[in-house]
């Protein structure tokens, strides 16, 4: 109502006029822009250059000096092997990869010719165009012959080959050899006797966790799943469908969501807890039992229970069973932007190589991706014996579904755990509305 | 201020009880009036401004017009390269499908119309944590308006010594980064070593495990990190009201929180408008404080704000498109927002 009192008669036509030179310069400015669509990167490579520079990305471990060594033998008798040829080694950090990576994939002038990736990630990095398909390469070279199936699975997607494993973990049973000792507790033996022993500890030793568990590590539930019968999800001709809740699975789940509580591990502290959260505990003398890996056996030596604890494979259901581990590790690929691909391959297999493994292992306990090497050094290394078995009685391995990344980054899994254990929602609609997340990314992705 | 003196001179003449009982009614009693003279003002100016304009015009065609645009030209460029432009793609972006795929080249990038905004609607989650959002952004934004305000009327109140101990101590706060300032927050107040527990002896009592609890320690260190800004400004308004007002206030008897209301506050009204705008602003897109101190957004997810719920979606799971809805919607809601607010504003006569 103010408004046609307070301006004058001519001012709207003069502000038209005014304001049409700038609204047209946007109009022009908008126009232009549009030509500018978000960037999209070529990552076809294209030429296979001979000689040159090639630059690999390797994880920086937490102490890498070992590891540094290994692989400066083996660049250094790659590059005597290969006139003209130059190898840049760079170490990336382990909780900043995913960034760096991704930024690789975006920029591929600054990317790597190789690099070392997790390989959860394979069917993501496939997806995302990163990953060279070496499958032809991979058959061909006879060492490839005796990669146990679980590792060659976690470089196959569809069933080509994106790479060369590069060395497996998998969890076990570490416990207290003088807490047991002191309670004249019996090594459990099935999974019931698992969750009966870690409440026997926690009730006559209330200051230690009995098992310590992790509302935020997946990895160390999903044996008790798997162990039940359960599977995250299935595979039906490419695609995936969540499996998570199925009756088997919500068995599992149960199982080790019982472990949460004042009887054994108080949720308000151990909900949000993840897997090296219950290593720590574990090293640091808080816990009577935790589900570590072979690869957290520095940790736990430079830790106060160093010389009392041993490690058995985590029981499954039935005496004598063994509960199947999650077959994690890491993986060497190709990048597909390379302009360096015979080299880059060949540098691939040098550092994949048995005589590599065998070596990285005497360095840094990575264990070999070669069933016969892995025999070996278990032979010279007792400590590695109940991993070798674990991954004897049979790994698994998360969907091989591009999917996945995005399911493992948007928490799908802990949140579910998270929301049992503090009391949100039950096994059955936890496990439901998991599954139902899962199936959408399934779908959208697969 | 020429209104003012306008507004004021017939007002002068109704007498001296009307000034002294109620100065709060005093600006926008003084302002209507003041709006009903005004109305002619411009009308007058604007007349003249034609009657000089129009043959200026004739003379030289379009001169007068474009010459203020060159003198802006600098900052308009400046504002279109770093923000119309970021905020064309942010939206650009947010109608298409772009994953990491489509960046690396892995697929063709696709136009999905309002496919993601359909998505992002359709998720219930979102919609609990737009809640979560604004009930904690409004909390936020009460708790530091008051303490802020509160502890600037106590800064004119003491000595010079602890003021200066006071004004250390929030510059400090203030200075701070949010990470440093979160992550001390987080151990005061941890479980197992946290001093804060074993003063209160509370055990092993853990704050960020329920939800509220949770949220409400995040609310402190936001609090605690933005109370400077608004304290320090307020306090400068303060010094620029003139004492014999706060005087004369005083010497009808007017308590402390009378002096505040009726005087202070309406004085200090555009002041608080900047403050408030600011902080709406910076609560509604916290983002450090929540990512630090509930490791992501809490447990299941129970400590979500929006912008968290936009990074984990754009950069966690690399769904940059879906991200990028998100973001425009934060936008549009700060946007009208602050338009609200500034309407409500104008309609009470006070410009800022």
């Amino acid at each position: 109502m103010k408004f046609p009192v307070r301006l004058p008669a001519g001012f709207p036509a003069r502000r038209s006029a005014r304001t049409a030179a700038p609204i047209a310069a946007l109009v022009v400015a908008v126009l232009t822009a549009t030509a500018c669509a978000p960037q999209t990167s070529d990552n076809s490579g294209g030429t296979d250059e001979k000689s040159g520079t090639l630059r690999v990305w390797l994880f920086q471990e937490v102490a890498n000096e070992p590891k540094e060594k290994v692989v400066e033998a083996t660049v250094d008798a790659f590059e005597k092997a290969h006139e003209g040829t130059k190898v840049e080694v760079e170490y990336i950090p382990v909780e900043t990869r995913a960034q760096k990576i991704k930024a690789a994939f975006n920029d591929p002038k600054s990317a790597p010719d190789l690099m070392e990736y997790g390989n959860t990630d394979t069917a993501g990095y496939v997806k995302d165009g990163g990953l060279a398909d070496v499958t032809q390469e991979f058959t061909d070279w006879n060492e490839a012959k005796d990669t146990d199936p679980t590792a060659r699975q976690s470089v196959t997607v569809d069933g080509k080959i994106y790479g060369a494993p590069f060395f497996v973990g998998v969890r076990a049973l570490y416990y207290r050899t003088d807490v047991f000792k002191e309670l004249d507790l019996e090594v459990p033996k099935t999974q019931s006797e698992l969750i009966s022993t870690a409440k026997e500890i926690r009730q006559a030793k209330p200051e230690l966790y009995g098992l310590a568990v992790g509302g935020a590590f997946t990895y160390g539930a999903m044996p008790f799943v798997w162990s039940n019968g359960g599977e995250i999800a299935e595979g039906k001709g490419g695609s995936y469908a969540a499996t998570i809740d199925s009756a088997a699975a919500q068995k599992g789940i149960k199982a080790y969501t019982s472990l949460f509580g004042d009887d054994n591990c108080p949720a308000a502290k151990c909900a949000s807890m993840g897997g090296n959260d219950t290593i720590t505990a574990f090293a640091s003398g808080k816990a009577g039992m935790a589900i570590g890996g072979d690869f957290n056996h520095q940790a736990v030596e430079a830790g106060s229970v160093k010389g009392k604890y041993a490690v058995v494979p985590l029981p499954g259901l039935k005496s004598g069973e063994i509960a199947p581990a999650f077959a994690g590790g890491n993986n060497i690929g190709v990048l597909k932007s390379t302009s360096h691909r015979t080299l880059a391959v060949d540098l691939m297999k040098q550092l994949a190589s048995k005589k590599t493994q065998g070596e990285l292992f005497d360095a840094m306990g990575f264990l070999p991706t070669y069933s016969d090497v892995r025999a070996d050094v278990a032979k010279k290394e007792p400590f590695v014996e109940p991993f070798v078995q674990t991954l004897g009685a049979g790994t698994k391995f998360v969907p091989a579904s591009p999917a996945w990344a995005e399911i493992d980054a948007s928490l799908v899994l802990p949140t579910m755990f998270q929301e049992i254990v503090s009391g949100k929602k039950d096994v059955a609609a936890a496990s439901k509305d998991a599954a139902t997340k899962m199936n959408a990314v399934f779908s959208s992705a697969g | 201020m020429k209104r003012m003196t306008d507004g004021a001179s017939p007002q002068r003449r109704g007498g001296t009880v009307v000034t002294r009982k109620a100065p709060a009614g005093g600006g926008p009693a003084a302002g209507s009036p003041g709006g009903a003279t005004a109305s002619p003002g411009p009308a007058r100016g604007g007349d003249r401004v034609r009657g000089a304009g129009v043959p200026g015009r004739k003379s030289r065609p379009g001169g007068g017009g474009w010459a203020p645009w060159l003198y802006l030209a600098p900052a308009l460029v400046v504002i279109g390269g770093l923000l119309v432009y970021p905020v064309y793609q942010l939206g650009l972006i947010s109608f298409l499908e772009y994953t990491q795929a489509q960046v690396s080249g892995g697929e063709p990038t696709t136009f999905q119309g309002f496919g993601n905004y359909a998505t992002l609607f359709g998720d219930e989650q979102f919609w609990q944590v737009l809640l979560a959002t604004v009930v904690f952004a409004a909390a936020c934004v009460v708790s530091t308006l008051a303490v802020g305000c509160a502890l600037a009327v106590l800064l004119t109140r003491v000595r010079a010594l602890p003021r200066l101990a006071l004004m250390l101590a929030a510059l400090g706060a203030w200075a701070t980064p949010a990470i440093t300032g979160s992550t001390v927050w987080l151990l005061l107040f941890d479980p197992d070593f946290g001093p804060v527990n074993r003063m209160l002896g509370l055990g092993d009592h853990s704050w960020t495990y329920g939800r509220y609890s949770a949220f409400a320690l995040v609310l402190l260190e936001v609090v605690w990190c933005s109370f400077p800004f608004v304290m320090v400004t307020v306090y400068a308004g303060i010094r620029a009201v003139p004492g014999e007002v706060l005087e004369a206030a005083a010497l009808d008897g007017a308590s402390q929180w009378r002096i505040w209301r009726s005087v202070l506050a309406p004085m200090l009204r555009p002041i608080l408008v900047v403050v408030t705008i600011q902080s709406v602003i910076w609560d509604f897109k916290v983002f450090t404080q929540i990512y630090v101190m509930t490791n992501g957004g809490g447990i299941a997810g129970q400590n979500l704000v929006l912008n968290v719920y936009a990074y984990q979606k754009a950069f966690a799971s690399s769904q940059y498109s879906l991200g990028s809805a998100i973001g425009v919607v934060m936008l549009l809601i700060l946007l009208a927002v602050t338009l609200v607010y500034l309407r409500l504003l104008r309609r009470q006569g006070e410009e800022l």
